[in-house]
């Protein structure tokens, strides 16, 4: 009401100056965040027509020019990009959801900060440096364990089929990858299992629950969409990882669900770092346009994680 | 009677708990059992075999002895527990092997040459990635030159002005999306705008710088916004109430205030956006040499020489490789000075947690 009061009235005739100042600057702020969702549509408008000549291309030029048919070349990429981010996602779930119940309610109180640093320094290594450690480190080494589970697992479909002799298989760029994505969905889910109610757990405690029961009735209830937001966008950061398969996987176009042996399906980022430098004309197109593609699966995976955040924020009843 | 209520107060005190020795006695005696069974299963002592056998020993040892002395419930609890636990010394692994390996292969080549010599006209031995730092120092400084004037504005419209209006709600939600482009389509996003503009086929440090800010854009707003609504309200009363205008009041009091935050969120943006490789393969290049103009011509950064070095080696593969671990090492110490740097700022402006 007072604030009202101090200002001038629509009819005191010229504009305060110092106003002008203001307007000039929430202007630029503004235009500041508009840029930001227009660079948003420029991303998906840029990559619609650079890769558009591909799109709509006939496919007996695709064929002689291009890498092939569109449609049947993508699929066999989306295919392994979505297999080897699932893989990864079962590796790194379990384990960062354990991660962050140790930080959040397991380690002694003031070691929970130094030990969520140490978890992030895990998403501070630079990917193409995992990616070397696959490579030459993590796949040599994996593979006896590789042997291990041909020999005594053989019978389960995953695991048949001749073992890869470098052990670089689509099963060593999941570990990667999952070692990837494991520091995000740590830190959300340890910042939702730190707001779980207070109350409520101390309820819980006071009437006998062990701390395991406590957690299991108490915290996870309360961080379930929280979980699962953080799984989404690991999801998401996992399928667009490139480093990682680029430089562990020498894969092939095909649709296998084997994880030891040297046939991997590649991935669409791989196959766009593998082959941009080299590409031209529609090759370059075509491989803008698998992109896009890219660029779509990630979004819709991205959105609905955001949106179960967001939902979440609203009604969460933290106290 | 005392000495019945005695007696009877120290059972039911010790009764159906696990002495407090078990615990590090069960580690010693399946650390050695589990060693003894790799040695006898593989015939060499695996350190990674043992530290697995040991670990399923001590699980099934904890399990079965708490059950019969404390119960299914308390065993169920240490169960979780050890699990819980063992998930945290497994994501350690990871981190270990990588420090381990980056140090003790890196250094073979991690000398004064790396840091004086570029790759031109070198085959084989010998050479250095100083073309490589160069072009990362270009490259991230101008991202950050574009991304922080960006993403700081929209941080403050985010927290001053459009406080929950509808356009503040997308931009926020948009923001959060943005953070999950995959890094390798903003390099094509870039590509294909420098293409449009400059012709098909160019590559410059400029569009890497390019492709680099869009990964980098949302983490400053992020960052930067929440700095902004740390700043106590009372500070912006004070301002309006001696007849500050509102931007003068942003500039001159929440800015500021929130300076170190921003710097510490600015300097952790970077460290993010350093080590990308997909986004520079495409939109920056490779070459062997110099290159000084950012916007003309590739340029090489740190993460594809590395890249590089590993996948185009020459007939002798380990002078390559030695020099990409090398390359690694560099890129490594550079993300945790940063990394370190930017949280000892950002130690000054901890919000305090319950815990």
């Amino acid at each position: 009401m007072t604030q009202k009061l101090t200002r001038p009235g629509p009819g005191s005739g010229a504009p305060d100056p110092k106003r002008r100042g203001d307007r000039v600057f929430r202007g630029f702020a503004m235009g500041a965040g508009i840029l930001i969702l227009v660079i948003l549509a420029l991303v998906a408008a840029f990559l619609l027509i650079q890769g558009s000549p591909a799109l709509f291309a006939d496919p007996a030029k695709l064929i002689s020019q291009g890498y092939g048919e569109f449609l049947p070349w993508v699929l066999p990429y989306a295919f392994g990009t979505i297999w080897a981010a699932i893989l990864a996602l079962v590796l790194a779930v379990p384990v960062a959801v354990g991660i962050a119940l140790f930080i959040s309610h397991y380690s002694p109180r003031r070691l929970a900060q130094p030990l969520g640093y140490v978890i992030d320094l895990l998403a501070a290594v630079p990917s193409v440096v995992f990616g070397l450690w696959g490579s030459l480190v993590l796949a040599p080494a994996a593979r006896p364990l590789y042997e291990w589970l041909s020999a005594n697992l053989g019978f389960i479909p995953l695991f048949s089929g001749t073992v890869s002799g470098t052990g670089r298989t689509i099963f060593t760029a999941a570990i990667v990858l999952a070692t990837m994505v494991l520091p995000i969905i740590t830190s959300l889910c340890r910042e939702v299992f730190l707001q779980a109610p207070r109350l409520h757990e101390e309820a819980a405690l006071a009437l006998g629950a062990t701390r395991w029961e406590m957690v299991k009735m108490a915290v996870f209830p309360f961080a379930r969409p929280g979980i699962i937001a953080a799984v989404m966008l690991g999801l998401g950061r996992a399928l667009g990882e490139t480093m990682a398969v680029t430089m562990v996987l020498s894969g092939t176009r095909n649709i296998t669900f084997q994880l030891l042996t040297s046939e991997n399906p590649n991935t669409i980022a791989a196959t766009i770092a593998q082959n941009f430098p080299e590409a031209f004309g529609l090759k370059t197109s075509q491989l803008i346009a698998a992109g896009l593609v890219l660029f779509l699966i990630t979004l819709v995976v991205n959105m609905i994680a955001r949106w179960i955040v967001s939902r979440r924020a609203e009604f969460s009843g933290a106290n | 009677m005392t000495t019945i209520t005695h007696r009877l107060g120290s059972e039911t005190l010790t009764a159906g708990r696990l002495p407090k020795a078990t615990i590090p006695v069960a580690i010693a005696a399946s650390a050695v059992l589990g060693y003894a069974l790799a040695v006898l299963a593989s015939g060499t002592a695996d350190i990674g075999l043992a530290v697995l056998f040991a670990f399923l020993l001590f699980l099934v040892v904890i399990e079965i002895t708490t059950r019969v002395v404390e119960g299914a419930r308390q065993a169920a609890d240490r169960r979780a527990g050890n699990l819980i636990a063992g998930a945290f010394l497994l994501a350690l692994v990871p981190l270990g092997s990588v420090t381990f390996e980056a140090v003790s292969n890196g250094l073979a080549r991690f000398d004064l040459a790396f840091f004086t010599q570029s790759m031109r006209n070198v085959v084989g031995e010998g050479g250095g990635a100083v073309h490589a730092i160069y072009g990362t120092l270009y490259v991230t400084g101008m991202a950050t030159v574009i991304s922080v004037p960006i993403g700081l504005l929209t941080a403050i419209y985010l927290a001053e002005y459009g406080v929950r209006n509808r356009l503040s709600k997308a931009i926020t939600f948009f923001v959060d999306v943005m953070t999950g482009v995959p890094s390798i389509v903003a390099g094509l996003f870039a590509y294909a705008l420098i293409g449009l503009l400059l012709g098909p086929g160019t590559r410059s440090g400029f569009e890497g710088s390019i492709a680099l800010s869009v990964l980098m854009i949302p983490v400053v707003v992020r960052s930067c916004e929440e700095l902004l609504r740390l700043v106590p309200n009372e500070l912006r009363e004070a301002a309006y109430a001696l007849g500050v205008p509102k931007w003068l009041t942003i500039v001159r009091v929440v800015i500021p205030t929130a300076i170190s935050g921003i710097i510490s969120g600015v300097i952790l943006a970077i460290a993010r956006v350093i080590g990308e490789t997909a986004p520079l393969l495409i939109a920056a290049g490779f070459t062997a040499s110099l290159n000084n103009n950012l916007f003309a011509n590739p340029m090489m950064t740190l993460p594809v020489f590395v890249y590089d070095s590993y996948a185009h080696p020459g007939t002798d593969v380990q002078v390559y490789w030695d020099r990409a671990w090398a390359g690694a090492l560099t890129l490594i110490l550079i993300v945790m000075i940063l990394n370190l740097v930017g949280r000892l700022i950002a130690r000054r402006f901890a919000p305090k947690t319950g815990r």
